[in-house]
């Protein structure tokens, strides 16, 4: 089975976030990337379905900062091949993004057919759509978002979609398809550094450029702020131990205690 | 002249969800702003007995086909966006749920149309659609101008209070004739969780986990304060992620919804898919090393500090005032 795997970067919102000069988009000067973690759980998902159905993983990066050692550590962590699909015009919007990728796809050397194109279900940066259910649409696939675990089924998957309180709803799907990762069978590997760096003098990211397409829908986003809100939390300050009084304090008078 | 304003009134077992009523309240306001009406869409293969409680809208706007029975996104999305070419809507209010998840991306995409994702707000403003979204994890917020229509606005749950659309009705109901295809999906069925594990919902105290607990050797320090308190510890996805607890602990869009006397949350940045299953609790307190977390704006009392720090001195104090 082949599977090709979707990765893109966004901010780590751990950091801190700061608005650009223009006010409407966040500042990129210090913002540090990492890989989207529903893209990460597609990977070990394309490669846990590689260990039970045998196959080929190809994990495609879309360019951006940091996106090689992401890239050179899916290759350290098993996929057979990273591409690297570069040349989106600044400021691209999913759906344009979705369309150019789908239409840059053939023309990569050797990788179609696929059997299955995972990518994460949502990525907190998602405003003007998702590239999951973008791409099954351009390529005409079937798609099946928010799955929680997927086995090969004699030319078809079954897939589980999870519902809230836990629950799980299972369907069928024909191959090929695009599957919406939310949570891998397994939590995401760990790869040792030096692993990784034997990916990188060892493997080779291929730069493609990705191909030109049509207009795309596209929103306009007027204003970026840190959100206001109406109440906030009152803030404990002081060292820990003062806050610990605090809190338990705040805990007696409620008759929590 | 704008198109209508149309919210997919989702459903679950028999009856639209509070999700649903909260996306007709904001759909209401919408439409009185531009001056069109309000048509609730709904779909599946017997949905006859759903009108009486839509009254939020003028019209309903009812498929009834045996391919629409199953919660599939894919067949949802073909058929709104099919209805959507004739009828051209200003905007299509889909609620974020998991049952409405494939809808929310398909559907655009379907359409061929814009969409405008995490909408916390939406309002008219000089005659055109503006949202205000959520994003990047609840730590910025975006004015977006919605382009002339149609657009899909999926709309975050907790919008408006689901009660300002629970109306009662039946508005009149357009019962649409079309072909469904049934695609290349099929459903085979619901799994419940299994049972047997502490019931989240049921506790008056909880304390809860996010990935700011740093690893599996500090749970066991939740744990104990849990204990303390006379609670039980529950989690955010990338604790159950990585398997530091049950699934039956997570709290969240796709865990529980709670409501505790007392939510007590150690290094959860407070996501809106988190918030939604705990901004309810009577009295929540949170723990966050980042003064910016989103967690800060539910929480009645914040602490900017780090949690294995604040932890055990809290666990001191609480033993000391005897509580063990
Ligand atoms: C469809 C969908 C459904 C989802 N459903 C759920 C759901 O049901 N429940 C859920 O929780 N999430 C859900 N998520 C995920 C959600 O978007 C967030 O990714 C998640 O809630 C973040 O969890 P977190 O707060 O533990 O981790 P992070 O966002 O990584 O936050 C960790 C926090 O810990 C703080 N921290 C770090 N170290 C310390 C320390 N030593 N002391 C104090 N603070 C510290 C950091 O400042 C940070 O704020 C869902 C996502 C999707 C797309």
């Amino acid at each position: 089975m082949k599977i090709l795997v979707l990765l893109k970067m966004v901010p780590d919102v751990v950091e801190e976030l700061e608005v650009a000069p223009d006010g409407r988009a966040l500042d990129t000067e210090f913002l540090r990337l990492i890989v989207n973690e529903r893209d990460d759980h597609a990977l070990e998902q394309a490669l846990l379905l590689r260990e039970d159905a045998g196959g080929e993983v190809v994990v495609a990066g879309l360019d951006a900062p940091e996106v090689d050692d992401v890239l050179f550590s899916a290759l350290a962590k098993g996929a057979d091949r990273a591409i690297k699909l570069t040349g989106f015009p600044e400021g691209s919007g999913a759906p344009a993004v979705a369309g150019m990728v789908a239409g840059t796809l053939p023309s990569i050397d050797g990788l179609l057919p696929v059997d299955l194109i995972l990518t994460g279900c949502q990525a907190l940066d998602d405003l003007d759509g998702m590239i999951g259910p973008l791409l099954a649409a351009a390529l005409d696939l079937p798609y099946l978002g928010l799955v929680a675990a997927a086995t090969v089924e004699d030319g078809g998957m079954l897939v589980s979609k999870e519902y809230s309180g836990g629950v799980l709803g299972d369907f069928r799907v024909e191959l090929p398809a695009v599957l919406g990762i939310q949570a891998a069978a397994k939590p995401p590997r760990y790869v040792p550094i030096a692993k990784v760096r034997q990916a990188m003098s060892t493997g080779t990211i291929e730069g493609v450029a990705a191909s030109p397409a049509g207009p795309a829908p596209s929103i306009e986003v007027i204003e970026m702020t840190k959100p206001e809100s109406a109440g906030h939390a009152e803030m404990i300050t002081g060292s820990p131990s003062e806050a610990a009084a605090r809190i338990a304090a705040v805990l007696t008078d409620r008759g929590l205690l | 002249m704008p198109g209508n304003i149309w919210v997919v009134a989702e459903h679950w077992q028999g009856s639209p969800t509070d999700a649903a009523f909260e996306a007709l309240a904001l759909g209401r306001e919408l439409a009185d702003g531009l001056g069109v009406a309000l048509e609730a869409v709904v779909l599946g293969s017997d949905t006859g007995g759903l009108a009486a409680a839509l009254g939020a809208a003028d019209r309903i706007v009812a498929v009834d086909h045996p391919a629409l029975s199953d919660p599939i996104g894919d067949v949802a999305a073909r058929t709104i966006a099919a209805l959507a070419a004739e009828r051209r809507p200003e905007v299509v209010l889909v609620p974020i749920t998991n049952l409405g998840w494939d809808l929310i991306g398909l559907l655009p995409a379907r359409i061929g149309c814009p969409m405008v994702n995490f909408v916390q707000d939406a309002s008219v403003v000089d005659g055109r659609i503006e949202a205000a979204s959520l994003v990047y994890g609840g730590k910025m917020s975006t004015r977006v101008a919605v382009p002339a229509g149609p657009a899909v606005l999926a709309v975050l749950p907790g919008t408006r209070p689901a009660e300002a659309g629970r109306i009662t009705g039946p508005p009149p109901v357009d019962r649409v004739a079309m072909d469904v295809d049934p695609g290349l999906i099929e459903f085979c069925g619901y799994r419940e969780p299994e049972a047997g594990d502490v019931d989240i919902t049921r506790q008056d105290v909880l304390v809860a986990i996010g990935r700011g607990i740093g690893g599996q050797g500090n749970v066991e320090l939740a744990e104990e304060l849990a204990e303390l308190l006379g609670g039980a510890v529950c989690g955010s996805r990338p604790v159950i992620d990585q398997g530091w607890l049950p699934m039956s602990r997570q709290v969240g869009k796709s865990g529980h919804q709670v409501k505790p006397k007392l939510y007590l949350a150690l290094g959860v940045s407070g996501a809106p898919e988190h918030v939604e299953g705990m901004r309810d609790a009577e009295l929540i307190i949170a723990v966050n090393s980042d003064p910016d977390a989103p967690i800060f704006r539910v929480a009645h009392y914040g602490v900017g500090a780090d949690l294995l720090d604040v932890v055990p001195e809290l666990i001191d104090r609480l033993e000391a005032a005897g509580k063990r």
